[in-house]
């Protein structure tokens, strides 16, 4: 049912982008003049590029991405690429952004290259966590599908590894503290180096895929 | 808004009294059960030795030692390892996998963390070998059956399965085999839920209120509701009508309080002081939910026959407040008595 309601919703979005009526905002094909387009980065439809660490944004809720835009403007979170970007965008920008890719399809998971006992470790990790050492499953509060929960917590599941890895470092390492009540620095410190990779390849093969917790 | 006495939904507080309310009762109050008065848990006994060899997995040396259940990985690949797994996914999403006997938005994996493994989180291994035992609150002797069946009546606000139903098989065997090499008859370390000891300052609603916009409402909701995504509970209702109701174990303060302190937030276990953790429990468990199913006659009689000075059913936050203090008082002259050790079979709590 959900996956005929996913693909429905999919074929509705595919048909509405068709028409002019559902254009993306400007911002995200052409920038504001200061502001680099989101697309050329992010794509139009949101899937990031995972060479690069660029992340997917579809189907990010969009008070969290308006949160993350904020932050970057107040200084709360940094990147050498996106701060400027923020800084040039205005509260429209924000908001038609933040709606645009909340409405774009799940990515689709790319063939993972990665080891499989790598994605076993990652999948026992999203799954079980490891509570003997306060990590709890990335899936108790990102949803049992990995899809996130609104407004708070963002999607996991076919984010790029590259850019799973180097967030989960930079809450570890301290470099980036944006999350609420430091739910996610406290997970990142207790996860070793190999856990991170894991589990960051693991979700990357998650893609549009259903729920896995069972 | 702070009125739990007096919120009888007609569904429930009608219910005729369910021929399992007797002897069910909450597994989430399996701490608060075993730990109603303050004793601390006691040590395993040295001499207490179990028939079988020591489990595989309990480390080698040193203090007191904590049971480790088997690897989820251990699980045999044949028709019981099939129960077992059908017992964990019961577990885990028993709105899908025991649907018909659910009556609120929980599951039981919500209280009982890491799929009921987690010591001081009502650990399943834990609770599976102090059964069968006398309790207070059934006034009969349980066994690990008719206490599941309680959780399903209180804390899934639910109907209990039957004894003979394939899921409470199907639950007991998952019991079962994450107590492989537990000693039986023994509390062992971690069992229940962490006893918090009680608050410098009588417990207070407006810090509660305060410790919970800070710490709970982002997952629980502003209200107390749970987060919803794509239409199942990603996180659940901590009061309201998909809750667990009045008869279960986490409405009882110092139960709710000992859970808290330990486990919540997730990965900041044990952050929150003892004052935050009662103070957040009062604010929790001041609101309202489900009716017991053990509802009789009236409020008055029901809170008089079923609850104790550490629930909030028929009382005002203030008076339980007040009440707490006294019992603490009376617990701290008491103290010069060597505390009573568990007694094999016998469980001491009063109602959960």
């Amino acid at each position: 049912m959900r996956s005929f309601v996913s693909h429905t919703f999919t074929a509705v979005v595919v048909m509405a982008a068709s028409s002019a009526a559902a254009a993306p905002p400007s911002i995200i094909t052409q920038g504001n003049g200061a502001a680099l387009a989101c697309a050329s980065c992010h794509g139009v439809d949101g899937a990031g590029n995972a060479p690069s660490g660029f992340p997917a944004l579809a189907q990010l809720p969009p008070a969290y991405f308006a949160k993350q835009i904020a932050d970057f403007k107040a200084g709360t979170r940094t990147h050498p690429v996106m701060t400027p970007i923020a800084q040039a965008m205005s509260v429209e920008d924000a908001e038609s952004s933040a709606r645009h890719y909340a409405s774009q399809p799940h990515p689709k998971a790319g063939a993972s290259t990665a080891d499989p006992a790598v994605i076993a470790r990652g999948r026992n990790l999203a799954i079980n966590g490891a509570w003997g050492r306060q990590v709890p499953p990335c899936f108790k509060c990102h949803a049992a599908d990995g899809l996130g929960v609104a407004p708070a917590f963002p999607p996991i599941a076919g984010q790029h590894a590259t850019y799973t890895v180097s967030q989960l470092q930079a809450w570890k390492t301290g470099a980036r503290t944006n999350d609420p009540q430091t739910l996610m620095k406290v997970v990142a410190e207790n996860l070793s180096e190999e856990d991170i990779h894991a589990v960051a390849e693991y979700l990357a093969t998650l893609g549009n895929r259903g729920k896995e917790n069972e | 808004m702070q009125s739990p006495n007096i919120w009888q939904r007609s569904e429930t507080g009608g219910r005729k009294m369910n021929k399992f309310a007797g002897y069910a009762l909450c597994v989430l109050a399996l701490g608060g059960m075993l730990g109603c008065d303050k004793q601390p848990p006691p040590p395993v006994p040295a001499d207490v030795a179990p028939a079988a060899p020591p489990p595989v997995a309990a480390p080698a040396a040193a203090a007191p030692t904590r049971f480790t259940p088997p690897a989820e990985s251990e699980i045999p690949q044949n028709e019981y390892g099939e129960m077992v797994l059908l017992g964990k996914n019961i577990f885990v999403n028993t709105q899908q996998h025991a649907k018909a006997y659910v009556g609120n938005g929980m599951n039981c994996a919500n209280c009982h963390l890491d799929n009921g493994r987690k010591a001081d989180s009502a650990p399943l291994w834990a609770a599976y070998v102090l059964y069968p035992a006398y309790r207070q609150k059934t006034r009969q002797v349980d066994t690990i059956q008719s206490r599941i069946q309680g959780c399903f009546l209180y804390s899934m606000n639910g109907k209990a399965p039957a004894l003979d139903s394939k899921e409470m098989t199907a639950l007991v065997t998952y019991h079962y085999w994450l107590a492989k090499g537990a000693p039986t008859g023994v509390k062992l370390p971690g069992q229940g839920y962490l006893k918090v000891a009680k608050p410098a300052l009588t417990p207070d609603m407006a810090r509660g209120r305060g410790v919970y916009e800070n710490n709970c409402a982002i997952c629980h909701g502003a209200n107390g509701e749970g987060i919803k995504a794509r239409d199942e509970y990603a996180f659940p209702p901590l009061w309201g009508k998909d809750s667990f109701n009045w008869g279960a174990g986490m409405h009882r303060v110092d139960t709710a309080a000992g859970f808290i302190q330990a486990n919540m937030p997730y990965g900041l276990g044990g952050t929150l002081s003892d004052q935050e953790a009662w103070d957040v429990a009062l604010f929790m468990n001041s609101h309202e939910r489900p009716q017991d199913p053990r509802f009789k006659a009236s409020v008055a009689q029901t809170r008089d026959t079923h609850h104790d000075e550490n629930c909030l059913y028929g009382r005002t936050p203030e008076a339980l407040a007040a009440s707490i203090e006294r019992t603490a008082e009376a617990a701290d002259k008491a103290a010069a008595k060597p505390a009573t050790e568990q007694v094999e079979g016998y469980s001491p709590a009063l109602s959960h």
